[in-house]
């Protein structure tokens, strides 16, 4: 009987490498990183997941509004005032640049 | 100032990499594939309004040009959301590149001349002269009328970058206008209403769409139909 109920209690703990990422306790972080597929079909995995999580929590419902697609479009604009932070930088309004 | 000024048109750059690859694929993100009968409110409102433009842009053709319809309406999709896209602040308008409206202008149109040269050549020859010219100025008019067929992918090509980085160029100088001139109240209303007016003829950069492909549409619609 409590063999028994030890292989139960192992059969519990998840392997750490399908953990998800908040289930990982924060010392085990660095090796949960490394453990991750960074194949480039890992990686499109990633982005098709994430792709797919958003669409289907914010889009591909009953009755979506207009802040599924402004959330992109929010998104999207404020990934290129990053990448054009450099050149905007010149132009704010300062005594000294 | 001098540099400034054409900066939203240099190509994007991110850690010393172009990036011009993934922003002109962002707009696909933007288009999901319908797979049920009834979809979601966006794909559903999509659906709608490519009916509606494929109707309006086929419609004059025979059978044999409307298997073009495809390639029209990706085009007329792909300018339009890109041109859109390019009206939100800081980003980056692909079609503002006249390397790209070149690539997309040249092969369009070879293709339909190449069409119309194989499948009626007699006619596609005969187009070169308008109908009832005087005998004697029949050489003239078959030059100019080569030289005005040579220059129809260039006038396409030209038409939608000079549109376009015009377009960008005025709001970027008459909105930098209207913040110099803050200080001096008086002129601030009118200019902010100029900028206005300006940027809602310029949301008519949807109109240039229409115009790229309806040209594009003339030029097929007379090689396959006459």
């Amino acid at each position: 009987m409590a063999s028994i109920v030890c292989v139960f209690l192992h059969s519990f703990s998840v392997p750490l490498k399908d953990k998800k990422l908040l289930e990982v306790k924060l010392g085990e972080l660095p090796s949960w990183i490394l453990m991750r597929d960074f194949t480039p079909k890992g990686i499109a995995g990633a982005f098709q997941r994430g792709y797919y999580r958003y669409y289907n929590k914010y889009i591909n419902v009953k009755k979506g509004s207009i802040a599924g697609l402004s959330m992109v479009l929010a998104a999207y604009m404020l990934f290129n005032y990053c990448r054009s932070y450099k050149e905007l930088k010149h132009e704010r309004l300062r005594k000294y640049h | 100032m001098n540099e400034n000024l054409f900066t939203p048109f240099t190509i994007p750059m991110m850690l010393g990499i172009p990036i011009t690859t993934l922003i002109i694929m962002f707009p696909t993100m933007l288009f999901p594939t319908p797979n049920q009968l009834i979809n979601n409110r966006m794909i559903t409102i999509q659906q709608w309004l490519t009916k509606l433009t494929s109707k309006q842009l086929m419609n004059t053709h025979n059978p044999k040009g409307q298997t073009w319809s495809l390639m029209f309406i990706s085009l007329f999709l792909f300018i339009t959301f890109t041109n859109l896209l390019g009206m939100l602040p800081h980003s980056f308008t692909p079609t503002a590149q006249l390397s790209m409206n070149l690539g997309m202008a040249i092969p369009l149109w070879a293709g339909t001349v190449v069409m119309g040269f194989r499948n009626k050549t007699k006619i596609s020859l005969a187009h070169l002269l308008p109908l009832g010219t005087p005998t004697f100025l029949i050489p003239m008019l078959v030059m100019i009328e080569t030289i005005s067929l040579f220059i129809q992918p260039l006038a396409l090509a030209v038409r939608l970058t000079a549109n376009i980085t015009a377009g960008h160029l005025l709001l970027h100088l008459i909105g930098s206008a209207t913040l110099a001139l803050v200080n001096i109240s008086l002129f601030t209303a009118l200019i902010t209403f100029t900028i206005l007016t300006l940027l809602t003829i310029l949301e008519f950069a949807v109109a240039l769409i229409q115009a790229y492909v309806f040209t594009l549409l003339v030029s097929l619609y007379l090689q396959d139909n006459t």
